[in-house]
């Protein structure tokens, strides 16, 4: 029963169902007043009838298209500058000390000068989450390149494999694993970067939904706001694993959990 | 099978030296190994062997001296010189298949399982090489070397990793393979008896120089008869710095600790 229990595929949902069940309790209770904490029902009334009047949709919508077009963006950079300094050692020279000391200016202080350059509208927070996401992409890039197998790029070059193929067939494949870390530190950079752009000045957004809502002292809408924040980092997060899965089937970690599936099923 | 109109080449060491810094590792080396010879060359470990087979494959510049492939200077990485290294050195990124196929210039995937199917691994070649075992990596990497018809093989210790068992295996597929395709191959190892199994001739390296030059003059296939314990004995004696009258001597040596 127990063994059942913790094997089931829900077994990571019980401990927040527990939570939450907590929550409803000590509020339902009084025992939280609920001027410091709504109860779990009062927030799926907030949620409820925010998708009623399509607001919430809107505000989720224009807060995934900021940290979608930052992405793509920072991390297309970050990827292309990692690309260029892991493989030359000139570009590196030049490049590299810089990108490092933008790196430690934690780049949410740019925020005042970042509103004075952009004013408050969509630029300057797809800016800071540029910023944002940037780093991790450029710093795993480059390490990945770096830390591919040197046995395997000499044998490349021993069967002929020459610049344009040995990155396509040996490098960049061998630098992926690495480059998925950055994604992965990414995305959390991402939404982190989002909350505190949108908090700061927004007229949209799940940021702005809070912010808005905290001036009405609409505490279900502002826990709303967190929750849904919650549930859009797991989100990101189960794709960038379900694209680790995909890119890196050869590794043996994956090799085995396929092995292991395929024994289950039978 | 392939189509093989090419063989083997001719390969000549002319008075060859290597110094790595202030360190020589190689000094004047000088070699001809006609076409289609098997060549094992023998020493301790650290005497140059494997530096003299980079120099080969083109992978590291002479200090002094020249070297000359079918008639022509090496200067560089060559496509007609394959090497097989000590680990396989496959792609883990790539099916088996895949891997055979990659280094190919123009060739179909039926080609790649057609190199596949000659070292036996045809039933492979949709698995990620990490599941294979050591033996089968090898032999992946033999079929990915044979694909571009090589004329000269160079092998790099690529057995010695394996367990006793798949090593005579894969000794005895090498030799088969040699015999169909007749290239020239050069074969690093420090194992003599596997030396004097596969070469035609087995050099021996000291200290950067050549030391032993013999060929092995057993006919094929090679049974572990008394002439071949013969030859092994020989090079293991030279290799050793020992001759009869002082083996018995340093056996009771051995005995006295």
């Amino acid at each position: 029963m127990w063994k059942k229990l913790i094997n089931s595929r829900f077994a990571p949902a019980y401990v927040p169902i527990l939570i939450l069940i907590v929550w409803q309790l000590l509020g339902q209770f009084e025992w939280i007043s609920s001027r410091t904490m709504p109860t779990p029902l009062k927030v799926a009334e907030a949620a409820y009838k925010l998708t009623i009047s399509g607001d919430l949709f809107r505000y989720i919508w224009s807060s995934s298209q900021r940290a979608f077009i930052g992405f793509v963006i920072g991390g297309g950079i970050g990827f292309l500058l990692g690309l260029l300094n892991g493989m030359s050692q000139t570009a590196n020279r030049l490049l590299d000390s810089t990108v490092q000391m933008i790196r430690n200016v934690p780049h949410l202080a740019l925020i005042p000068l970042v509103i004075l350059w952009f004013g408050i509208g969509e630029t300057s927070k797809i800016f800071l989450v540029i910023l944002g996401v940037f780093f991790p992409i450029y710093l795993n890039t480059v390490h990945g390149i770096r830390s591919v197998d040197s046995g395997l790029i000499e044998m490349g070059r021993v069967y002929g494999l020459r610049r344009s193929a040995l990155y396509r067939h040996v490098i960049l494949p061998g630098a992926v694993s690495s480059i998925l870390v950055g994604v992965r530190y990414a995305l959390g950079f991402m939404w982190l970067t989002l909350i505190v752009a949108e908090t700061i000045s927004a007229n949209s957004g799940i940021g702005y939904m809070a912010m808005n809502a905290r001036e009405f002292m609409r505490l279900d809408v502002v826990v709303l706001a967190i929750i849904l924040y919650a549930i859009l980092g797991k989100l990101s997060d189960t794709a960038a694993k379900l694209l680790e899965q995909a890119l890196l089937s050869w590794h043996p970690t994956y090799v085995r959990q396929k092995s292991v599936k395929r024994r289950g099923t039978q | 099978m392939m189509v093989n109109t090419k063989s083997g080449a001719r390969l000549i060491v002319d008075h060859v030296s290597k110094h790595f810094g202030e360190t020589p590792v190689l000094q004047d080396v000088t070699l001809d190994i006609p076409a289609g010879q098997f060549v094992a060359i023998v020493g301790r470990s650290g005497c140059g062997k494997s530096t003299l087979l980079r120099l080969i494959a083109g992978l590291e510049e002479a200090t002094n001296g020249s070297m000359n492939l079918a008639g022509s200077l090496i200067a560089g990485i060559r496509e007609e010189t394959r090497m097989l290294f000590q680990d396989a050195r496959l792609l883990p990124w790539k099916s088996c298949v895949d891997n055979v196929s990659v280094v190919m210039k123009s060739g179909t995937r039926e080609q790649a399982l057609d190199s596949l199917r000659q070292v036996g691994l045809a039933d492979k070649a949709e698995e990620w090489p990490s599941v294979l075992s050591g033996g089968q990596r090898q032999r992946v990497a033999l079929a990915r070397a044979l694909t571009g018809t090589p004329s000269l093989l160079l092998l790099d210790e690529p057995l010695g990793a394996l367990d006793a068992l798949t090593r005579l295996d894969m000794q005895g597929l090498i030799e088969d393979i040699w015999k169909e395709r007749l290239f020239t191959a050069i074969l690093v190892t420090h194992d003599v008896s596997e030396a004097v199994a596969l070469a035609d001739r087995v050099i021996l390296i000291e200290n950067g120089s050549i030391a032993l030059d013999i060929h092995i003059t057993l006919d094929r296939p090679r049974e572990r008869d008394n002439d071949f314990v013969y030859f092994e004995r020989l090079i293991l004696d030279r290799l050793l710095e020992r001759n009869s009258g002082e083996r018995k001597h340093a056996r009771d040596v051995v005995y006295s600790i």
